[in-house]
């Protein structure tokens, strides 16, 4: 009886594990299998990862997802590092505000911040498409960055950079020598993070995307309103790993709790 | 002259977030206001002027009044499900397995919440499909079913929102309970309280804090929720998210959407300030108010 108590607390957070990865682990193994139909039991293959490598449809969005990620990244975690520098190192009126407005984007449901997107670029003719994409994916990745940078410059001494001043250094040289290596963990936290925010948006990319210029998340969901194919689940599969390796590797590098 | 100098470097450093996140964030929905008046999306040769016309519809039509409502419960019942699963699950993560096992399970609670929400929502149709993996399984342990039909349901769409908030209430409420001085809990035990008095009454209103973040990083998504209730509802999943989704992508009544959009946005608000002054209440009777 006691034995089985003290057995619980493994059992459930067994269980809900099982929860969390079961079906994705299925969408994996179903990619595996041969039978177009999903027929179990099943037999493995790598038709569908085959005809991947022919679909210029999924490959256009791929090539698109990865270079707009890599664009939001670096195009956030490099104004969002000046931002967070200033508000992390500097007491000034407004600075209580500014914070503040970091919120919103991260609080409202990214639908609302979509069309609202939509409808400035409809206003000022901004065609729809991946420049607008970029405009709003690095709009809602920006607080992150902020956040996430404040924290780590907090984290590092400022009599460091005080130190080097003093000695003589210019604050370029001061930044470039001192603060820079000690937020470098930060920064890549943040790049790695800023991809992975873009990568797998679906809801700005959707509402902002004019026909034949796709991302992967919206190739996807137009796959999955016409019917299932285990194409998807290949393509699935990969972002998937894809995506856990990066949050894996960044997590080394940002300090989440 | 420093002085200004100084100011002058802050504010250049500043000015391209700032107004990347005024341009990108706070612009678009002061346009999304001033849409939700117009009479007609503005494409082609229309007349368009002002009205209060998509305000009247949205109050006088049922219709809407039902699918909110039907959006507000749905993230109710995605919250409660999810607080009632996720609660144990990071006691027993922070409190009662090995130490040295919460990093490798904090990472395995963290990847699925930055999975792609696609690909989540495609694994769980695979599942819940006629004829897929559930059918399948239980099926195989003998029991009689012919067609599941899960898929394309309201409770599919709980499965699937559940799935995807899941993770963010098990770390708002790890990150809590994981700090949780324990000396207080001795100084509990102490004074004659039980184990269960123990958890009622100390840990519980401590980590409420995580809770409560936990219940807004939930709630309000799930509110303007429409992929979940798209892929996984069908017709069943028609909810205040897909209205406005339709409005922009089928309908082309962008006014209307707007309109729409902006009473989520004020409801989205609203709760965060009535969330925000609750927390505040909080930490002033935590510090201050002893019993």
């Amino acid at each position: 009886m006691k034995l089985r108590l003290r057995l619980l607390p493994y059992f459930y957070v067994f269980m809900v594990m099982f929860f969390l990865y079961a079906p994705l682990v299925i969408m994996i193994l179903m990619g595996l299998n041969r039978s177009p139909l999903y027929t179990l039991p099943i037999k493995l293959d790598l038709v569908w990862y085959r005809d991947l490598f022919h679909n210029q449809r999924l490959l256009s969005a791929g090539l698109n997802s990865i270079l707009l990620g890599i664009a939001v990244a670096v195009t956030a975690t490099v104004l969002g590092t000046l931002a967070a520098w200033v508000l992390a190192r500097h007491k000034f009126r407004g600075k209580s505000l500014l914070q503040t407005l970091l919120i919103p984007p991260i609080a409202i449901p990214w639908l609302i911040i979509a069309v609202a997107l939509l409808l400035l670029f409809f206003w000022i003719k901004v065609p729809r498409g991946l420049f607008a994409m970029y405009l709003g994916h690095v709009g809602v990745a920006l607080p992150y960055v902020i956040l996430l940078l404040s924290a780590r410059f907090q984290g590092t001494d400022p009599a460091l950079e005080e130190a080097a001043r003093s000695l003589g250094a210019s604050p370029l040289v001061t930044f470039l020598r001192i603060t820079f290596p000690l937020i470098l963990p930060g920064i890549i936290g943040a790049l790695l993070f800023t991809f992975t925010i873009s990568f797998d948006n679906f809801v700005i990319s959707h509402f902002l995307a004019p026909p034949g210029v796709s991302t992967l998340p919206v190739e996807i969901y137009s796959a999955i309103r016409k019917g299932f194919t285990p194409e998807i689940n290949a393509i699935s599969s990969i972002i998937f790993l894809f995506s856990a390796t990066l949050i894996l590797i960044s997590s080394r590098r940002i300090e989440f709790v | 002259m420093s002085f200004i100098r100084k100011n002058l470097t802050r504010f250049l450093l500043l000015l391209p977030s700032y107004s990347w996140l005024l341009f990108a964030v706070l612009i678009p929905l002061l346009i999304m206001l001033v849409f939700s008046f117009l009479s007609d999306t503005p494409l082609g040769s229309r007349d368009v002027y002002a009205t209060l016309k998509n305000y009247q519809t949205y109050f006088s039509l049922g219709f809407y009044w039902v699918l909110t409502s039907k959006s507000i419960l749905t993230a109710v019942y995605t919250t409660f499900i999810c607080l009632l699963i996720a609660y144990p699950m990071a006691y027993a993560i922070a409190r009662r397995l090995p130490g040295r096992w919460k990093a490798a399970l904090f990472m395995l609670v963290i990847v699925p919440l930055w999975s792609n929400t696609l690909v989540r929502l495609y694994s769980w149709a695979i599942v819940l499909r006629d004829g897929g993996v559930l059918e399948y399984a239980l099926k195989s342990i003998g029991l009689p079913i012919q067609n599941l039909s899960i898929l394309y349901s309201y409770p599919a769409v709980i499965i699937g929102l559940v799935h995807g908030y899941l993770p963010y209430m098990v770390l708002t409420i790890y990150v809590v309970l994981d700090r949780l001085d324990d000396s207080l809990l001795e100084a509990a035990a102490s004074l004659g309280a039980n184990p269960w008095q123990r958890f009622l009454r100390v840990t519980v209103p401590l980590s409420l804090p995580g809770v409560i973040a936990g219940v807004i990083m939930t709630f309000i998504p799930v509110m303007g929720s429409f992929i979940e209730p798209r892929l996984l509802g069908g017709k069943e999943g028609t909810m205040i998210g897909t209205v406005i989704e339709d409005q922009f992508v089928q309908l082309f009544n962008w006014p209307l959407g707007a309109a729409i959009a902006f009473l989520l946005l004020l409801m989205v608000l609203v709760m965060l300030t009535a969330m925000g002054l609750f927390v505040r209440r909080l930490n002033r009777t935590s510090i201050g108010g002893t019993e």
